[in-house]
């Protein structure tokens, strides 16, 4: 992964997509596009059809939760992966924390079906067309969504333990 | 027709009592102590890494075999020992709780890992601290995960719970009063 | 009667179906987690996985914990073969921190992985002979896994659940102790896999049994993302090890095995091989170890990796440093990283980010498992009952990577 392969598929994205890519740099050795939410399912479409990226593989996804960026609290990465020619790029989408809705890519990626679930489970995102949104690795009457910052990791009802004594 | 020796092979004691040509008589509650302990049939209910420690228990370098408990059940209607080797979820716990209720008299319950006895190391809100807040648990077996020779400990101290336990004990209102704290009928 | 009176007279009765419960606890699935299954008679319509009975938390966890203490957590993922994942968090942070490994201690990394490795295919494979009713096999090739609990023992205290290594290095050098035992299991270990080889991998039931069991093609498999040795029973040759080296594999010779059909053979068969080329592995790490100087199991880097206890006593300077890094007060690069290291199931990837505080600011976990069991529903749909179960074993779904 170097420079090269970040003005590739920079310009590919630039000129297919214009001002929808809001911006590109290098993090680490990862090429990273910050894209607008609205458009990613097309993105990742035309990154998986065209002949030169075909970038088909979905390494994984994960989402991000900023806090402090008002109006962009929330945030969902996906990595990409070309395993012939060893590309992998990153894509970041960013969205305010009261409209947490994303278009799912479960049409390109079957694979990510689970993943967009789990992220669901986790931080509240709606993934718009997918088709079983459900809690998957919490418990079914949960009625918060654990991994945002404003939650504690402790079970606040147990009473066996003192916080205390364990410095929380 | 070799000979085995029969100092090299170590059964199980008789319990104290008459001996006769043709009988032998003692207690009952002895007798079938001795029988309960040797023979306890487990359940293993396995859920993470102290499954594989068990099935490491299981293998022949430390055979629990030997202890009588070769014959795993699944079923709890026919298991005398419910293993719990494992984290328990908060979403699990109406699984084991299930899975208890089922077993038949007289069963007993060992709690292997820390997971298990006390939630472990994982300190949040999805997972049970310990699954005595659901069932009542005779044995615990500390470790993260316990050694093959601390499974085999635990197991011994349940075969002496079970050798002196009276024959009575399950009809006594404490035990009743006990299984009534836990909502078990 | 004829043909066109049966088709009519089958066509008027109703087809029911019936619902099977796979329970989150059942004997043959190993781990918990819950299949509901509608089925016409022996044959599976269609599947419905429920997960999550083994959440543990553990993204939450990692938000808590300084860089250390999160080595045990990962642990616990593939259980199995926990020294990979620990491994791989380490590399994570020496890429976060840019730190650069010394040599020696790469080839010595390498020999643990592979041993994991070795570790993970045995249960696999052995438990995929119980599932068709061949219990012999298991207990014969656990014993080697006894041996390499032994040379964990050895090198960091436990059998299981390792934690094994630091940020920097290893904890200890390779004791002569050691050294001895591996030799002792590279020499028995090729006998021993032998025999468990004679016994299942040509044996008439056993193919017949598993070839043509829960298939799934390439295509599917990389729509799914599949990675490890199930995506190459399907036949592709993803190994991370070979695509991205990490901790010197490009200077390893050993092959990617690759089957065709992506059945539960198949898989079998890409575990059997790949055991072998670990044993391999092994072997030249130790030859190129030889040539290193000796002694060195750390980087050299006294801000991350704790100094030793006799200078802590007797040194100003290393007494700063061993308490900066225990209360954990180093100053952690800020940024953002993602690596991936080839775990038993596959493409294992942490994606860290950290703000410079004492713990990371957020860490995803890239779990193989929990990426491929989304297929399983499709792998055996119009399968009989008992070839469910063998895909499920087959596939290698360990509950701990599962739910995290």
């Amino acid at each position: 992964m170097d420079q090269s392969l970040l003005s590739t598929v920079g310009d590919k994205l630039k000129t297919q997509f214009g001002a929808g890519i809001i911006s590109s740099e290098m993090i680490a050795d990862y090429p990273v596009f910050i894209v607008n939410r609205d458009i990613i399912e097309q993105v990742v479409k035309f990154l998986y059809h065209d002949e030169t990226l075909a970038f088909q593989y979905l390494t994984t996804l994960a989402a991000l939760h900023y806090p402090d960026n008002k109006g962009h609290e929330l945030g969902v990465m996906y990595q990409l992966h070309n395993l012939q020619k060893n590309y992998r790029i990153r894509l970041k989408i960013f969205f305010s924390s009261n409209d947490p809705v994303v278009p799912t890519i479960t049409s390109v990626f079957s694979g990510a079906n689970w993943m967009e679930r789990q992220e669901f489970d986790f931080f509240g995102i709606i993934f718009s067309g997918h088709p079983n949104l459900k809690r998957i690795l919490n418990v079914d009457d949960m009625n918060y969504h654990p991994m945002r910052k404003e939650y504690p990791l402790e079970d606040g009802t147990r009473e066996d333990k003192d916080d205390r004594m364990f410095g929380r | 027709m070799s000979q085995i020796e029969k100092s090299k092979i170590e059964v199980v004691p008789s319990p104290p009592g008459i001996e006769g040509p043709g009988f032998f008589a003692t207690r009952i509650d002895k007798a079938v102590g001795m029988a309960r302990a040797n023979s306890l049939w487990p359940l293993p209910f396995a859920t993470s890494c102290c499954g594989i420690e068990f099935m490491a228990t299981m293998a022949s370098t430390y055979d629990l075999g030997r202890f009588g408990a070769e014959r795993l059940s699944f079923s709890p209607r026919q298991a005398d020992l419910l293993m719990v080797m494992g984290t328990i979820a908060k979403k699990m716990g109406p699984v084991l709780r299930q899975v208890y209720e089922q077993m038949a008299e007289p069963r007993w319950v060992l709690a292997m890992g820390a997971c298990a006895s006390s939630g472990g190391i994982f300190d949040t809100y999805s997972v049970l601290q310990g699954i005595d807040r659901i069932i009542p648990v005779d044995v615990y077996i500390p470790g993260c995960p316990p050694r093959p020779e601390q499974v085999l400990d635990g197991i011994m101290q349940i075969q002496k719970l079970v050798e002196t336990e009276s024959i009575r004990r399950r009809d006594t209102p404490e035990y009743k009063q006990m299984l009534a704290k836990y909502n078990i009928e | 009667m004829s043909k066109d009176d049966k088709n009519t007279k089958s066509e008027l009765i109703e087809k029911e179906y019936s619902t099977l419960n796979l329970g989150p606890t059942h004997p043959a699935t190993h781990g918990i987690f819950q299949n509901v299954l509608k089925m016409d008679g022996e044959i599976i319509m269609d599947a419905e996985s429920t997960v999550g009975y083994i959440h543990r938390a553990f993204e939450k966890i990692a938000e808590r914990r300084p860089y250390y203490q999160i080595t045990p957590l990962t642990d616990r993922l593939n259980y199995c073969s926990s020294p990979i994942n620990n491994m791989g968090w380490h590399m994570t942070v020496e890429k976060l921190i840019g730190i650069e490994i010394p040599k020696r201690v790469q080839y010595l990394r390498v020999i643990i992985m592979e041993l994991a490795r070795i570790a993970d295919h045995v249960i696999c494979n052995s438990v995929i002979g119980v599932d068709t009713g061949a219990m012999t096999g298991f207990l014969y090739i656990f014993q080697m896994r006894e041996r390499i609990y032994e040379i964990y023992e050895e090198l960091c205290g436990a059998r299981l659940t390792t934690n094994i290594g630091r940020i920097g290095g290893l904890e200890r050098d390779f004791s002569e102790k050691a050294w001895t035992l591996l030799d002792k299991f590279l020499k028995d270990f090729p006998k021993e896999l032998k025999e468990f080889e004679n016994l299942l991998m040509r044996n008439r039931i056993f193919m017949d049994r598993t070839i043509g069991c829960g298939p799934i093609s390439a295509e599917r498999a990389l729509n799914y993302s599949f990675a490890g040795p199930n995506l190459r029973a399907a036949g592709v040759d993803y190994d991370v090890r070979v695509m991205n080296p990490y901790s010197s594999y490009e200077e390893f010779d050993f092959i990617i095995p690759v089957g065709t059909n992506g059945d539960t053979y198949d898989r079998f068969m890409v575990r059997e091989q790949e055991m072998w080329e670990s044993v391999s592995i092994i072997h030249q790490a130790i030859e190129k170890i030889k040539k290193e100087p000796k002694g060195i199991f750390h980087a050299d880097v006294p801000d991350f990796f704790l100094p030793p206890k006799e200078e802590v006593y007797n040194n100003m300077e290393a007494l700063i440093y061993h308490f900066k890094i225990v209360m954990g007060e180093t100053e952690i690069p800020k940024g953002e990283v993602y690596h991936a290291v080839e775990g038993g199931n596959g493409e294992l990837g942490y994606y860290l980010i950290s703000d410079g505080g004492r713990s990371p600011y957020r860490l995803h976990f890239r779990r193989p498992c929990f990426i491929y069991y989304q297929a399983y529903a499709e792998m055996i749909k119009g399968a009989y009952l008992s070839d469910a179960i063998l895909t499920m074993s087959s596939m290698n779904v360990i509950a701990g990577e599962l739910d995290a």
